[in-house]
């Protein structure tokens, strides 16, 4: 047997994640879990090579420490889907709320529409592992803030200014930022700067704009220009200087 | 206008008549103090921090040091420090970080608290002759006990019981990260608290493989900035600790400069070689007690419901009622840590300032806890600033389950409280990366010193007890009839359920 169908209807997230982790465990290679209603961490923790599809609006923390597994949510997501996440991948079609990725330092978060605050926040990288958050539409403040490492890239599909809201990288000291179109230097946090977006960039983030593009149906042509806003650290260490000692 | 140097802080000289210019002192001095010069040894003074390693390795106790040598002008409220202070922000503008716990003269109430024992109408107890009961069960106990009949008529549990620790001594080693302290450190409180059937907690930054073979001795941390957190760290835990907060810093987050973040220290806790790592002030994943409750069951679930999570909080006002809420989170323990707890750094203005003494908070949690018929629920591990067995058994008496040493098990491997741990340069091998350093740490020699100060304070403890005529740890678990307060002003003695001596 190589694919399972769980109906979650009224399950609680324990034993549905039970049932995940022994469907992985006996080599299954395809879970469709449908009628997901606000069922906590799912795929929590999980390991292996498998594809997950969520039919529903999947609660908080999707995937928390999540390493390997593909997951594909066809709904919103509530808070901080990718939590934390060591590898693997998770496509959101929809939307998904606050601290999405949040401190994630593997794998790849697509959302197809937005985000609320905080995306991104303390995200990390370490030698190989570097972790990847595209956003098709907006999102609200504090945009990877701490960001230690990774990338984050905004499209804004269809939206005059894809930011408005502030502290784009506050406290950022690693990793990069991009975003479609222009942003404001107000908007952005204390520890970041804005450097040129040019053809090398385009050349090197295209491959995910078209990939991102082909998991949501997306014409990833009009994207293909230098027209983004490329944000990074201004130091590795942005409180280095704060403080002296006794 | 220059404001010129401020007096020395330590003076070091050499009883020259009795040295035999063996030149330890001069090789074991990282921070530069002696020098050589033709047949002279000469002495930078400035450069000495009174870590004691050229003292304790002097053949001949040919080493004098002197603390504050030169003499301000005394005055009760404009001390040394504070001018010292002043100056140095006045060169800087800058916030001032300073090491280990706090240093203000705040009275100590332990010191102050006084044990009963036993005299004519009921006997003490030698624990020689009589089993003292000392082995500690940490994590949530079952409000009642459901049983039911097997097929054979037996009599069986039929409660699910959650996952506790076991210990036996309710003494275990707070968490100290590799990185802030060295591997042969960690090694030494490993080996330590394995031999004495204890748990060491690891410190926000990972697992160093070494630390492996002990790992069923540890208790992992999840900590804002999350360095080394994998599904892999989780699973070799005996229990999970989220930190929300420290004693020495409440309310801010931590940093440990990319200058201490070497090969090793990069790899445990998975940020790239020389950069800064940075844990935010909040987990920016929790903004309320409902958050928190997220994590809590996120670690849980992720683990599969069989570790422990404890909730770490620095002591602040409202403790008692943070504790509450906590204990409402599906966590199985809450380490309060108290305003004198050890740091390698933090702002000397929390250090000093922020927070409350161990003494009251514990005092406050488990009467909150067990007002609101909840103190089954978590149990209570208090830290920051236990010294002693005294200290131990009254933190117990007064409603703690069990205490976490940092301070304490660092001194057994040499540590003399310099607080300099932040240079990196720590010549005992404890607060530092570099290797020749790290090398002077022998982890089974250290294991053993630190075991040793595990064995005596279970020793005193069980002599405590027995003096008091109790034979196990629960009777004396929040028993604080059996302390008196000397010297307490009323208020206190409220909040801490003491009568005052005599009474
Ligand atoms: S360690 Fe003592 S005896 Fe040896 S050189 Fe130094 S002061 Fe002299
Ligand atoms: S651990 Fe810190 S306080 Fe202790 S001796 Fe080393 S540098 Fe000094």
């Amino acid at each position: 047997m190589e694919k399972i169908i769980i109906d979650a209807k009224g399950m609680h997230y324990t034993p549905l994640n039970r049932q995940i982790r022994q469907a992985v465990a006996a080599g299954i290679k395809e879970i469709e879990i449908k009628n997901v209603l606000g069922q906590r961490f799912i795929a929590n923790g999980l390991r292996g090579d498998v594809k997950i599809t969520i039919y529903g609006i999947p609660g908080g923390d999707l995937c928390m420490f999540m390493n390997g597994p593909e997951c594909t949510v066809y709904g919103d997501c509530e808070h901080a889907p990718g939590n934390t996440m060591d590898g693997g991948m998770i496509i959101v079609h929809g939307s998904a709320g606050d601290a999405v990725a949040h401190s994630m330092r593997g794998g790849k978060v697509y959302i197809r529409d937005n985000i609320g605050y905080r995306g991104g926040i303390h995200m990390k990288e370490y030698e190989s592992k570097k972790p990847i958050l595209v956003i098709g539409g907006s999102c609200h403040a504090f945009l990877g803030e701490y960001m230690a490492g990774g990338l984050i890239l905004v499209l804004g599909i269809g939206l005059q200014s894809p930011i408005n809201d502030r502290g784009i990288g506050s406290g950022i000291h690693g990793g990069e930022i991009i975003i479609r179109g222009n942003v404001d230097d107000r908007l952005l946090g204390i520890g970041s700067r804005k450097v040129e977006f040019n053809e090398n960039d385009l050349r090197r983030i295209s491959p995910l704009i078209e990939d991102f593009c082909s998991k949501f149906n997306i014409d990833p042509n009009p994207l293909m220009d230098t027209n983004y806003t490329h944000i990074v650290p201004s130091s590795s260490r942005p409180f280095a200087d704060k403080y002296t000692w006794e | 206008m220059t404001l010129g140097s401020v007096p020395l802080r330590y003076k070091v000289s050499i009883d020259r008549d009795q040295c035999m210019q063996c030149m330890r002192c001069v090789d074991n001095c990282s921070y530069g103090v002696y020098r050589v010069e033709g047949d002279n040894i000469l002495i930078d003074s400035r450069k000495c921090t009174a870590c004691h390693r050229c003292i304790s390795m002097c053949p001949r106790d040919a080493i004098i040091l002197q603390e504050r040598p030169v003499d301000y002008r005394s005055h009760p409220l404009w001390t040394a420090q504070t001018r010292e202070d002043i100056i140095n922000q006045a060169r800087t503008g800058k916030i001032l970080l300073a090491g280990m716990g706090n240093a203000l003269e705040y009275p100590i109430i332990f010191d102050r608290l006084v044990l009963d024992a036993c005299q004519v109408t009921n006997p003490s107890i030698d624990p020689l002759r009589e089993p003292m009961e000392l082995r500690t069960y940490i994590g949530k106990k079952p409000a009642r006990l459901e049983f039911r009949k097997n097929d054979q008529g037996d009599v069986e549990l039929a409660t699910e019981l959650a996952p506790n620790l076991k210990l036996e001594t309710p003494i275990m080693i707070g968490h100290m990260s590799y990185g802030a302290i060295s591997l042969n450190t960690q090694l030494s409180l490993a080996k330590a608290v394995k031999a004495m059937g204890t748990f060491m907690g690891t410190g926000e930054g990972g697992m160093h493989k070494s630390l492996h073979p002990y790992q069923d001795h540890t208790i992992v941390q999840v900590a804002s900035g999350r360095f080394g957190v994998d599904i892999d760290y989780l699973e070799r835990g005996a229990a999970i600790e989220i930190k929300i907060g420290q004693g020495a810093k409440p309310g801010i987050g931590g940093h440990l400069p990319g200058e201490k973040v070497c090969v090793d220290v990069s790899c445990t806790r998975m940020i790239p070689l020389g950069s800064d790592a940075i844990s935010p002030a909040p987990h920016h994943d929790i903004y309320s007690i409902e958050d928190l409750a997220q994590l809590v069951r996120s670690l849980k679930e992720a683990t599969e419901w069989k570790k422990p999570v404890f909730v770490k909080i620095a002591a602040v006002h409202n403790v008692a009622a943070i504790a509450a809420g906590i204990a409402r989170s599906s966590a199985d323990a809450v380490v309060i840590d108290g305003f004198r707890g050890g740091t390698g750094a933090a702002p000397k203005v929390f250090r000093d300032n922020v927070g409350i003494p161990i003494e009251a908070a514990i005092a406050a949690v488990d009467q909150k806890l067990n007002d609101q018929g909840i103190r089954n629920e978590v149990s209570i591990i208090a830290s920051g600033g236990i010294r002693n067995s005294a200290d131990l058994a009254k933190s117990i008496a007064l409603g703690a389950d069990a205490v976490y040493i940092g301070t304490a098990a660092l001194i057994a491997l040499g540590c003399r409280v310099c607080g300099n741990c932040y240079r990196g340069l720590c010549p005992w091998g404890i607060a530092t990366q570099r290797q020749d350093l790290v090398e002077r740490i022998d982890p089974d020699i250290g294991a053993k010193n630190v075991a040793n100060l595990i064995h005596a304070w279970t020793l005193e403890l069980s002599e405590l007890m027995g003096a008091a005529g109790l034979n196990s740890i629960e009777s004396l678990r929040g028993n604080r009839d059996r302390l008196r307060g000397y010297m307490l002003d009323e208020g206190l003695m409220k909040v801490l359920n003491v009568k005052p001596v005599g009474a």
